[in-house]
C-alpha cells in the first residue's frame, strides 16, 4: 500500500494548468475568468493561465480596494474584484430589436438569442450563491429572460475554493461560503504545500468528463489537508451580518430615523447596485435615428439609486437618498425573502470595498438591531 | 462559438405588437381614448377587467396604461390614457391609421366574477375611472348577477369628468352613479366634495359589499379608511396600484412596492396586502 490517496480529489499540478484551459476550449467553452486590468482583478477572456492574477491579491476595506504583490506565486490569491459574473449572462446593455417604419407597416427585426458558451474560472461559493439567486429571478419565474437562460445553461463553472478572505467578507454567516458546495463543474483548491498544486474535484458529469480527459493524478492525504487547512483559513471572518430575524427587522424599520443618518453620507452614486452579484434591475432606452423611420430599444443595467428609477407622472417616488437607500438596504435584506425565497445578499462585500464612503450594510444593520434594543 | 437558440426566441416577451389606431376620441383637455384594431401579425386580445398594456410610440417609448374598454370585445382594444409626459403626449397625438406597439395583457384583475352575488361598490378618482370601466361593463352583461351597484366617481372639474355620455346608460342598468368634483364653478348643480364624502351616500349593504377602487393613492387610502368605518372589510377591497414599469414582466425592478411587484402582483390587490405599504412615505 502507498500512500493514502483520496479517490475523489485528484493533483492539477500549476504547470498543466494550460490544460484545463484548452480542454474547456477543445469542447467549445470560451474561458473568462479573473485578469489584472486598470489596478484591480476583472473578469474578461482568459487564453492561457498566464492571463491569471499570478501573484496578486487584494486588499479591502469599507471604501477602499487595493491590489499588491504577493509573495508567492497563487493564482487565485485574491478575493473578489468589483465585477461579477451576472456581466455574462444579464449583459449591462442589449438591443432588444428594430424598428423599421415603411409607410403604414412596421418591420420588425429581433435580434437572435446568441448563446455563448462560456467557462467561468475561479467562481466563488459566494458567487455560485449569487448565480443561483439570479437563476431565480430570470429563470424561476412566470417569464423567463431568454438570453439568461440559454447562456446560463451553457455555463461550464470551474471554482475556486477561497483559502483567505478579506476583511469585508462575510460569507460564513451569510452560509454561502467560502467552501464550493454544489453548483460548480470543477472545483479547485490551490494550495502551496506539500507543493504549489491544485487539488481538483469533479462536481457534475460534465466535470467529471473533463478531468477524465487530463488523466490526473489522486490527491493525497497531505494534498487534501493542505485544502482542507485553506478553507478553514478563510473562515476566519471578523466581519458578520447577524442573519436571525433580520428580514423583520428591515420591515419593522421603514421609518427608522437611521435612514436619514444613512442618507448624509450616501452619494446616491449606485457603485453597491452595480458591484452586487445580485442586483438585477434593467431599465430600457428607446432611441431612433434622424430620420424618425428606424427606432431600436436598448436594454440597460438600471440602479435603485437613480432619480428616474422610480419616476412617474408628478415626479420621482422616491425623492430622497434616504428612501432609495432604503429601498436597496431592504430589498435586499427583507422583501427578497418574499420575492424569491431567500436573502439578497451572499456575503461577497462588494458593496462595502466600493462604497466611496464606506458604507458598510452589515454595520447599518448591526446599528438598526441596537437601535431597537435600546428602544425597547 | 455563439449559436442561435431558436427554441427560446419563442418566449421573448418584450416585443411589441402593432396595432392601428381606428378612432381617437378626446375625452378632456388632456385625456384620450384610442380605439384600435389588430394589425399584421397582431392577435385579437382577450383580457381581463383590470388589465394592462405596455403601449409603445414609435421611437418615443413605451408606457403602462390600463385597458379601458369591454372584455367582451375582442376584436378592439380600447385605452384611455392622460398625457402627461413624453410617451403619453407622443401616443395623445396618434390619429386614425397610426400604428401603436402593444404588448400584453399583464397584471392581476378585478376578482369581479368571484365575487358575483354580492353588491358591488366602484370608487373611482379622475383617471381612475379607466381601469374600472371594464368592470362596470362587466356588471352590464351580468347585470342579474349582481346586487346593488354604485359607482362613485369624484374629478377635480366637471370638464375632466370622462365618459360622462355613458352615466345615463350605466343609470337605465340599474347602477348608482354619484358624481363629485374638487372645484366648481356656477354652473355645476352637482356635488363638491372629494370622492370620499360619496361613500356615505352609496346605496349598497355594507356588509355584504365588495369595492373596487382606482385613483390617486393618497384617495384609496382615504376611501378604504371610510369604507371600513362603514362595514366594509378590508378583504372586500381591491385597489390598482401604480409604478414605474419597463419591462411589466416581474424583470426590471422598478414597479416593487415593498415586496410587491406592481406589473406581475398587481396592478390589482387585495387591500390588506398593501395596505400597510400605502402609509409608508417614498416607498
Amino acid at each position: 500500500m502507498g500512500p493514502k490517496r483520496d479517490a475523489s480529489a485528484f493533483i492539477l499540478p500549476v504547470a498543466r494548468l494550460d490544460e484545463l484551459f484548452a480542454a474547456l476550449r477543445s469542447r467549445g467553452y470560451a474561458c473568462v475568468g479573473p485578469t489584472v486590468r486598470d489596478a484591480a482583478i476583472v473578469y474578461g477572456d482568459i487564453e492561457h493561465s498566464a492571463d491569471l492574477p499570478r501573484g496578486w491579491t487584494d486588499d479591502h476595506a469599507p471604501g477602499s480596494y487595493r491590489i499588491k504583490r504577493r509573495s508567492d506565486n497563487a493564482y487565485f490569491g485574491y478575493v473578489v474584484g468589483p465585477h461579477a459574473w451576472k456581466k455574462y449572462l444579464f449583459t449591462p446593455e442589449r438591443r432588444l430589436w428594430q424598428l423599421q417604419r415603411a409607410g403604414a407597416k412596421w418591420e420588425r427585426t429581433d435580434p437572435p438569442v446568441e448563446v455563448q458558451k462560456y467557462a467561468f474560472i475561479g467562481v466563488r461559493a459566494c458567487e455560485i450563491a449569487a448565480l443561483q439567486i439570479q437563476d431565480r429571478i430570470f429563470t424561476g419565474g412566470q417569464f423567463v429572460e431568454p438570453n439568461y437562460a440559454a447562456t446560463r445553461r451553457e455555463v461550464f463553472v470551474v471554482s475556486v475554493n477561497c483559502t483567505q478572505s478579506a476583511s469585508t467578507c462575510f460569507c460564513v454567516s451569510m452560509d454561502t461560503g467560502p467552501e464550493v458546495r454544489g453548483g460548480s463543474d470543477l472545483t479547485l483548491t490551490e494550495i502551496l504545500q506539500p507543493e504549489h498544486c491544485f487539488v481538483v474535484r469533479a462536481d457534475s458529469e460534465r466535470g467529471d468528463e473533463v478531468l477524465a480527459s487530463l488523466d490526473l493524478d489522486c490527491a493525497r492525504s497531505e494534498h487534501s489537508h493542505a485544502a482542507a487547512v485553506g478553507v478553514d483559513h478563510a473562515r476566519r471572518q471578523s466581519r458578520r451580518l447577524e442573519t436571525a430575524g433580520l428580514k423583520d427587522l428591515l420591515r419593522r424599520n421603514s421609518e427608522s430615523p437611521q435612514w436619514q443618518d444613512i442618507a448624509s453620507r450616501c452619494l446616491s452614486c449606485a457603485n453597491c447596485t452595480l458591484a452586487c452579484p445580485t442586483c438585477f434591475c434593467s431599465s430600457v432606452e428607446d432611441v431612433s435615428d434622424l430620420s424618425g423611420d428606424h427606432a431600436e430599444r436598448w436594454q440597460r443595467w438600471d440602479s435603485c439609486f437613480n432619480p428616474d428609477f422610480s419616476y412617474m407622472h408628478g415626479g420621482e417616488v422616491r425623492r430622497t437618498t434616504a428612501a432609495r437607500y432604503r429601498q436597496w438596504m431592504t430589498h435586499k435584506l427583507s422583501t427578497w425573502f418574499d420575492q424569491f425565497g431567500s436573502s439578497g445578499c451572499v456575503g461577497c462585500g462588494r458593496c462595502i470595498s466600493w462604497c466611496p464612503v464606506g458604507i458598510d450594510i452589515t454595520e447599518e444593520a448591526r446599528k438598526m438591531r441596537e437601535a431597537e434594543g435600546v428602544q425597547s | 462559438m455563439a449559436s442561435k437558440a431558436a427554441d427560446v426566441i419563442g418566449t421573448q416577451p418584450l416585443l411589441p405588437q402593432p396595432w392601428v389606431v381606428s378612432e381617437v376620441t378626446r375625452e378632456t383637455d388632456d385625456v384620450v381614448t384610442l380605439t384600435m384594431d389588430p394589425g399584421s401579425g397582431a392577435a385579437p386580445m382577450v383580457f381581463r377587467p383590470g388589465q394592462f398594456n405596455m403601449l409603445y410610440a414609435f421611437g418615443v417609448g413605451e408606457v403602462p396604461i390600463s385597458i379601458s374598454g369591454d372584455p367582451a370585445h375582442e376584436a378592439q382594444l380600447i385605452h384611455t390614457l392622460r398625457a402627461v409626459g413624453f410617451v403619453t403626449r407622443a401616443l395623445c397625438a396618434l390619429q386614425p391609421g397610426d400604428l401603436i406597439g402593444v404588448r400584453g395583457p399583464y397584471g392581476s384583475h378585478w376578482p369581479i366574477e368571484q365575487h358575483a352575488g354580492r353588491d358591488i361598490v366602484l370608487v373611482a378618482g379622475g383617471i381612475g375611472l379607466a381601469p374600472l370601466r371594464p368592470a362596470i361593463y362587466h356588471i352590464l352583461s351580468h347585470r342579474d348577477r349582481y346586487g346593488e351597484v354604485a359607482l362613485l366617481y369624484g374629478a377635480r372639474k366637471p370638464d375632466e369628468l370622462l365618459f360622462p355620455d355613458e352615466f345615463d346608460a350605466w343609470r337605465k342598468a340599474g347602477i348608482q352613479v354619484e358624481i363629485t368634483v374638487d372645484n366648481a364653478d356656477a354652473c355645476w348643480e352637482g356635488r363638491v366634495g372629494v370622492v370620499t364624502t360619496l361613500i356615505r351616500h352609496g346605496r349598497f349593504e355594507r356588509t355584504a359589499a365588495s369595492a373596487f377602487m382606482c385613483g390617486p393613492e393618497v384617495m384609496m387610502r382615504f376611501a378604504a379608511q371610510e369604507l371600513e368605518n362603514q362595514g366594509v372589510t378590508p378583504d372586500k377591497v381591491f385597489v390598482s396600484m401604480e409604478r414605474n414599469m419597463k419591462c411589466a414582466i416581474g424583470l426590471c425592478g422598478h414597479c416593487q412596492l415593498g415586496p410587491e411587484f406592481i406589473c406581475t402582483d398587481g396592478a390589482v390587490f387585495a387591500l390588506p396586502r398593501v395596505q400597510r405599504l400605502m402609509t409608508i412615505r417614498e416607498l
